[in-house]
């Protein structure tokens, strides 16, 4: 199977209010895609029902050709920083070390092995050092980073991504692309929701424009460009006036 | 149809005001999302109506009422200590007042009882509430409170509006966000306080609750919500009261707290707004219009129920 | 054993079971929670007594657990239809407990079951209510039950103790993991409840909401190790049983209330000393430099 993940006629409704109206699109094997699209355009809710997270009204995914949940274990997710509690009595590692929770099955405790594939995973993101650090006690930027070691750990062929970079500092945003670009060379799959305009065609290769259904889709070279950003934004974008000149 | 005695008159009368005014500042703290904090206010004024008795060894509404008020301000300001000065969260910290404050209460209630005269002193009839315990005098100061209440509800009608909808807003428009909430707190606590001897202080919260969110069920308004939840309060108060009267020393609360409940499960199956009823009909209508929009095949949509 | 030693064995087995689980109660943010099911587990008492006319201990579990779990579900149902959490929570258990409440005053009031009993417990008559054990002799009822549910407890917490963490810290990632997140929260619920109804009929409801949130609160302001967290809350609970016992028999006042009191008092020492997250701990250093 040539796709990574196929979304076809997908329709979602939060509360009342329709989010996601007819979204079909087609993903291929080592891309790094960005989701953009103004506030409320449905982009997290987008993760969400791909992930089973939140309910669709209807349409079908399928990710490496068969429905999600008989491919969880090869998809990872990187939720919104401020969807958890970080005064959580846990550290670091552990934190990371969630991501192995799902290989490691029912019943049985972390074992040393999987403590060192933890480890690994927090040194590439540069907080070997940090391992037994509350949580709370990170800054931001490394809070973002010790959710990326926990997707890595995983091992995953495809990931999604929910504003990995949002109010981080920018020696983290490198280390989190630095990162990405090397799963996309290693051939995996990664879906970023972003919301920095600026960065897109520096840092990714397809984008996905989004406002409650595709606008555009495709390779950034070809498809972000003035027209498809008016359409995806509307009115609502003021500020672009000075980077599109 | 029975014949009311005189004084059974006045406790209705009294009973009906007690659940309008509720109703009234239960929807406030709806809007504030504190419909848990009267729970755990009205549970920590026991301790005090009890120190309220201990401390003139008699029975005497005002010195209870006071107590109890009182120490409902010192659970409040528990609440907001733990909450702002720890990593413990609100709710934990409701829990941990609510229950610390209870186990107070009955520790001091028990001593009470051993008092000369507090046998029958009817402090029991606070856990659980017992129109039936109420004098004439307690009539009056129930009455007079919760007119109060009312008024200052009414008084202020447009401030309270903005300072629910958007108190930041209001802060610019001079409107101090904090007298405000300092008011608030008070009208909180002088409802709860008044209404534990009829409602008992573990059910004393659903009086709050119960009206506003049934109201939810058939307006968007604001005046109009605030208007119903003072009726299902006040229908509340006067029909619990009845029925627990047609008994032989039943409580109160548990039969005002039922008829909230079944203004609510009427509202909840058949409000105007977002009654279940309603929701259903929409429903269909959506999924109508949406398979209308597909050509789809059925069995290939996958489907979820909301 | 003697009289005394009896009940203090009841109240630490309460202040263990419901420490463990209280840890997971508050991390969850479900206190109120837990004080809703205290309250409502009294209806499924008072119905299963009605259905059996008796009051055995499995009758009562069994109608404990599916108040609790109905308790649960119209929370949930109520807040999916847009009602605030906080709100649903408030209306469900009011409502149920009042029914509860009603039953008893107009149908089942007896000896055997009263208001005030269901609320303050009645541990001074644990001691009397004997079953004989093989091998161990004489026991009281209530503290078999109680080891009982402090063995499914502790078994339970243990055997899914890494599920039990990731589904309370980041429930989204355990969903994307393929862990059942719904069914976890349904089973947590039915802990809650039979630690609930367990502890109920020795301590009343209120000394067991006590019992829940008081300890884990406490040792919250202890520990950033869940593990350290939890065997510290249990400890807590017992120290506050201990406590609550002997001041109350030197005041002459109730026990349940004085121990549920005793938690307050272990709260706010942490609260104010705790060396870690306590108020102290901000005076000697400004809460964002570590």
């Amino acid at each position: 199977m040539d796709r990574v993940l196929s979304v076809e006629q997908l329709n979602a409704s939060y509360r009342k209010n329709k989010v996601l109206d007819n979204v079909s699109f087609e993903v291929l094997p080592g891309t790094l895609t960005a989701i953009v699209g103004p506030n409320g355009a449905g982009k997290s809710t987008l993760l969400k029902a791909i992930l089973d997270l939140h309910p669709r009204l209807s349409g079908v995914v399928s990710c490496f050709g068969s429905p999600y949940a008989q491919v969880k274990s090869r998809i990872g997710y990187v939720p919104q920083r401020g969807s958890v509690d970080w005064d959580f009595p846990t550290n670091a590692l552990d934190v990371v070390m969630m991501g192995l929770y799902g290989k490691i099955g029912w019943l049985k405790w972390p074992k040393r092995k999987h403590r060192e594939l933890a480890l690994a995973a927090l040194e590439e993101m540069g907080l070997g050092n940090y391992a037994d650090r509350q949580i709370s006690q990170l800054s931001g930027g490394q809070q973002q980073r010790v959710f990326l070691a926990r997707a890595l750990v995983q091992d995953a062929d495809l990931y999604f991504l929910d504003e990995p970079l949002a109010g981080v500092d920018a020696a983290t945003e490198k280390v989190i692309m630095d990162t990405l670009n090397t799963l996309k060379n290693k051939g995996r799959t990664v879906m970023v929701v972003h919301h920095d305009l600026q960065t897109v065609e520096e840092y990714f290769d397809h984008v996905l424009m989004l406002n409650r259904t595709v606008i555009a889709h495709g390779k950034t070279a070809d498809t972000f460009n003035q027209a498809n950003i008016m359409r995806t934004y509307g009115g609502s974008l003021r500020w672009m006036g000075d980077r599109l000149g | 149809m029975m014949i009311l005695s005189a004084n059974t008159q006045w406790v209705l009368l009294s009973t009906m005001m007690l659940g309008m005014a509720a109703g009234v500042v239960g929807c406030f703290a709806y809007w504030k999302r504190q419909s848990l904090m009267s729970d755990a206010l009205s549970h920590a004024a026991l301790p005090g109506v009890v120190a309220g008795f201990a401390v003139l060894g008699t029975k005497s509404l005002p010195f209870m009422l006071g107590g109890a008020a009182l120490s409902a301000l010192l659970g409040a300001l528990f609440i907001q200590w733990i909450r702002t000065s720890s990593r413990v969260k609100e709710d934990a910290a409701m829990g941990i007042v609510l229950s610390v404050f209870f186990g107070l209460g009955i520790m001091l209630l028990t001593l009470a009882n051993r008092l000369p005269g507090g046998q029958q002193s009817g402090l029991d009839s606070f856990i659980f509430g017992q129109s039936a315990s109420m004098v004439r005098q307690d009539v009056y100061t129930m009455l007079g409170v919760t007119l109060l209440v009312l008024i200052v509800t009414l008084v202020a009608w447009k401030e309270w509006k903005l300072f629910l909808f958007d108190p930041q807003f209001g802060g610019g428009l001079g409107l101090s966000g904090r007298v405000m909430n300092l008011l608030y707190m008070v009208l909180l606590v002088l409802v709860i306080v008044i209404g534990i001897q009829a409602a008992g202080v573990i059910l004393m919260a659903a009086l709050l609750i119960m009206p506003g969110v049934s109201a939810r069920y058939w307006t968007h308004s604001y005046g109009g919500m605030i208007g119903l939840a003072a009726l299902f309060g006040g229908a509340s108060g006067a029909v619990g009261t009845l029925v627990s009267a047609s008994g032989n020393g039943w409580p109160t609360g548990p039969f005002i707290v039922l008829t909230a409940s079944v203004l609510f499960v009427i509202s909840l199956t058949l409000g105007t707004s977002k009654g279940l009823l309603v929701m259903l009909l929409q429903h269909r209508a959506q999924r109508a219009a949406l398979t209308k929009q597909h050509t789809h095949p059925a069995h290939e949509t996958v489907e979820r129920g909301g | 054993m003697s009289y005394t030693g009896w009940i203090l064995l009841t109240a630490s087995l309460v202040g263990l079971s419901c420490g463990f689980i209280g840890v997971l109660l508050i991390l969850r943010r479900m206190a109120m929670m837990a004080d809703a099911i205290s309250h409502t587990v009294l209806l499924g008492i008072v119905v299963a007594y009605l259905v059996t006319r008796e009051l055995s201990g499995v009758h009562m579990l069994i109608g404990a657990v599916t108040a609790g779990l109905l308790t649960s579900l119209f929370v949930q149902w109520l807040h999916a239809r847009g009602v605030q959490q906080e709100a649903s929570i408030g209306v469900v258990f009011t409502s149920l407990f009042a029914i509860g409440v009603v039953l008893i005053a107009t149908k089942v009031g007896n000896a055997h079951l009263d208001i005030q009993h269901t609320l303050m417990g009645e541990i001074t008559y644990i001691p009397w209510e004997l079953t004989e054990l093989p091998w161990i002799g004489a026991v009281p009822e209530a503290v078999v039950l109680l080891s009982g549910v402090l063995v499914v407890v502790v078994g339970v917490i243990l055997a899914f103790y890494k599920e039990w963490k990731i589904t309370s810290f980041d429930p989204a990632l355990a969903a994307s993991l393929g862990i059942p997140v719904v069914l976890m929260h349904y089973v947590f619920m039915s802990l809650v409840s039979i630690t609930t109804v367990a502890a109920f009929d020795a301590v009343g409801a209120i000394m067991v909401v006590a019992m829940l949130i008081t300890p884990a609160a406490a040792a919250y302001l202890w520990t950033d190790r869940l593990l350290v967290m939890m065997g510290l809350s249990g400890v807590f609970g017992v120290i506050a049983a201990f406590m609550g016992y002997y001041i109350a028999v030197w005041l002459d006042t109730s026990i349940s209330g004085s121990m549920a009191f005793s938690t307050g008092i272990i709260f706010m020492i942490s609260f104010l000393f705790s060396p870690r997250h306590g108020l102290a701990s901000r005076l000697v250093r400004p809460a964002d430099q570590i």
